[in-house]
């Protein structure tokens, strides 16, 4: 049995904005093991960011609030509740994020060397010089050549991969026991794309660190993750294993996301499946599931209740009606019939 | 089925950019953008142009609409040479038949314009309908591209990222061009959302015979839209295939690693793949290397490639390849 590393338990972030209070993460709980690399996927607004932000403790407040009834356990302390002072040493140590952008996380006015630096000299309590030798060592680790004249560069002078690999030496610098990806490889292009994800996979398996690997590319979700949670409108609509997920969808979502994705490997051309509509509202979501709306297969109740997440097995989890021991079908058989009537 | 006819041709077409000038305005250093490039593309077909950032697929494309000027070389539309005739008297007809949809749907559409402005501006100012006619045709366009026509006195900013990029396309039709280029138009849009809009483009081509040029780093949507797709590396096409073929069947080392890179949404199929690598970056266009530009990071290069610039070969009917280890 791997060790539990990081519980999160009805997690729930609202932002209070001029037109009312979104509520950005709604009722998220889930578990992370040590050596484990869970996806999250989802579109823009569903509140994967804000996930990993919050367990970060990185929400602006106010506008945004962890509202009280959140737990984020890790290591037996409530990152929820814990302290600025306390969770300091946590963030950027413990537990480190690689940001989206590249190109704006890092300080353009500082040398790769200082900024990598500063958390080594803080967490480590290393001096100055023996902090840049353990720079040095981390962008060679990150297969970045000549690390040691790359130190003294700007970040201007390192093209988009590169830096996404100073931003992932900066995140291991301290050995974190949890690494946030929100969106690693989205403003890069495939080739480097490959290398960047390769690189995650080795260190993962080198180092046994735990990464959340959030992202709405099903295809590098596929490659790097264990297990995969799909989230929709600041809930999570479906979690299973990698290969349960992609094989067996039962959350109409998901398969819908699926549907609608070319693949390479497509021998013919097929007629893309859509999912019609927009995303909800999150000011004002609608009663019931918040895909009912966009849901082909929607029974009435979907429109009336939330449905409960519903246990296919002890790993696979989705949150539709569809799945309930009451419903009238099947998922996998509308899932099919849908499929044979195109 | 009838001949296959070319709608559109660039031949030799090489756009230079000058970074730096000297005092007397000598040119001190020149991006090499695009050079001799070579492309057909058939009347209601789509090509697809693919490659890395910087590899010039978008000032290919618009120095094909004539946002550019090119440094060498011509583009045909129907025969008739584009920047001749743009700098002509009959410029207007032929803008008139090339339009393009852009890959931000945010910055590209006037927030202070509604969208029914928005698409009739195109039409005022190629004087192709009376006002009534114009209001009649916004209507039409909007329900064409999936939109409730009563939304033509809103704003762009009450629509989402996809509903602009109907938007857009609708500018695009407003004129009944031929040609209309496709830079990166589902880029900036969520997943459910991109099939939505490239399901329309295919419908549009359909109905209409459309002829498109897509740009786009997403393979896979590129393989899916497009009868036959151009690689690009450092300015210059690699390979051009017939777009099953080319999946199936590269032969360009560059076509190869960059096909292998590609995350596929299977975790069985992407477990048991085996990926080309390919390290470091694209070289400088400021500076390329000598002979064969993919040749610094090629596994497969030999002495050749460092002295000899590669030619496009035919290898297969329609399948051309710019590689000496080929054909």
């Amino acid at each position: 049995m791997a060790e539990r590393i990081l519980t999160v338990e009805n997690l729930k972030v609202v932002f209070h904005t001029y037109a009312g209070m979104v509520r950005g993460v709604n009722d998220v709980s889930f578990t992370l093991d040590k050596g484990e690399v869970l996806g999250i996927v989802g579109e823009s607004g569903c509140g994967k960011s804000v996930t990993a932000s919050a367990i970060m403790r990185l929400i602006p407040t106010p506008p945004g609030e962890i509202l009280p009834g959140s737990k984020i356990l890790f290591e037996s302390q409530d990152l929820a509740t814990l302290e600025e002072q306390k969770m300091r040493q946590i963030r950027g140590n413990a537990i480190s994020m690689i940001f989206q952008d590249p190109m704006t996380a890092l300080n353009p006015v500082l040398t790769i060397g200082l900024q990598l630096s500063e958390s080594i000299i803080l967490h480590q309590k290393l001096s100055p010089r023996a902090a840049m030798e353990k720079a040095i060592e981390m962008l060679r680790l990150v297969g970045i050549p000549s690390p040691e004249v790359r130190v003294r560069q700007y970040p201007h002078q390192l093209s988009g991969g590169m830096r996404q690999r100073v931003m992932i030496a900066m995140a291991l610098s301290c050995n974190p026991k949890i690494l946030f990806a929100d969106e690693p490889t989205t403003a890069l292009d495939v080739t480097i794309q490959a290398q960047i994800i390769d690189l995650m996979k080795s260190l993962n398996e080198r180092l046994n660190t735990s990464i959340i690997l959030i992202s709405h590319d099903l295809g590098v979700v596929a490659g790097l993750s264990h297990r995969v949670q799909v989230m929709y409108a600041g809930r999570i609509v479906e979690t299973a294993k990698v290969h349960d997920l992609y094989g067996n969808p039962l959350h109409p979502y998901t398969w819908g996301l699926m549907q609608s994705i070319p693949k390479v490997t497509d021998g013919t051309h097929r007629q893309l499946q859509t999912i019609g509509g927009q995303p909800p509202d999150l000011l004002s979501p609608p009663p019931g599931c918040p895909f009912a709306p966009r849901c082909r297969f929607a029974l009435r109740i979907c429109k009336e209740e939330l449905p409960p997440l519903i246990e296919i097995n002890p790993d696979h989890q989705v949150r539709c009606w569809l799945s309930h021991e009451l419903s009238p079908v099947r998922a996998v058989d509308v899932f099919q019939k849908e499929v044979v009537n195109r | 089925m009838s001949q296959p006819q070319t709608l559109l041709e660039t031949k030799n077409l090489t756009k230079h950019f000058v970074t730096k000038r000297s005092f007397l305005g000598e040119p001190l250093a020149t991006v090499r953008a695009v050079e001799g490039v070579n492309l057909t593309v058939e009347k209601g077909k789509t090509l697809g142009l693919v490659g890395e950032t910087g590899c010039g697929k978008t000032t290919v494309g618009r120095t094909i609409v004539g946002l550019y000027n090119p440094t060498g070389g011509e583009v045909l539309l129907n025969g008739e040479n584009v920047h001749a005739t743009l700098a002509g008297p009959s410029a207007m007809t032929i803008r008139r038949k090339m339009q393009m949809i852009f890959q931000d749907p945010y910055s590209s559409l006037n927030p202070r314009m509604t969208v029914g402005d928005i698409i009739r501006e195109p039409m005022e100012i190629h004087h192709l309908a009376s006002q009534a006619e114009m209001k009649e045709r916004v209507w039409d366009l909007l329900k064409q591209v999936g939109l409730n026509p009563e939304h033509a006195s809103r704003f762009p900013h009450e629509f989402s990222g996809g509903q602009r990029q109907r938007v857009g396309i609708a500018r695009a039709l407003a004129v009944n061009p031929e040609f209309i280029l496709c830079d990166e138009p589902i880029s900036a849009l969520d997943v459910s959302i991109q099939a939505q809009v490239v399901n329309l483009l295919e419908e549009l081509q359909a109905k209409l015979g459309l002829t498109y040029i897509f740009i786009a780093h997403d393979l896979s949507m590129v393989k899916h839209i497009s009868q036959r797709v151009a690689v690009m590396y450092l300015g210059s096409v690699a390979e051009i295939a017939p777009s099953l073929h080319l999946y199936d069947n590269p032969l360009h080392p560059y076509t190869q690693a960059l096909l292998s890179a590609i995350p596929i949404a299977d975790p069985k199929l992407e477990k048991s793949r085996k990926r080309i690598l390919l390290e470091g970056d694209i070289p400088s266009p400021l500076n390329p290397p000598s002979g064969c530009k993919f040749r610094t990071r090629c596994r497969k290069a030999f002495d050749r490639c460092a002295e000899e610039i590669p030619v496009l070969k035919e290898v297969e009917p329609g399948h051309q390849v710019a590689c000496h280890l080929v054909g």
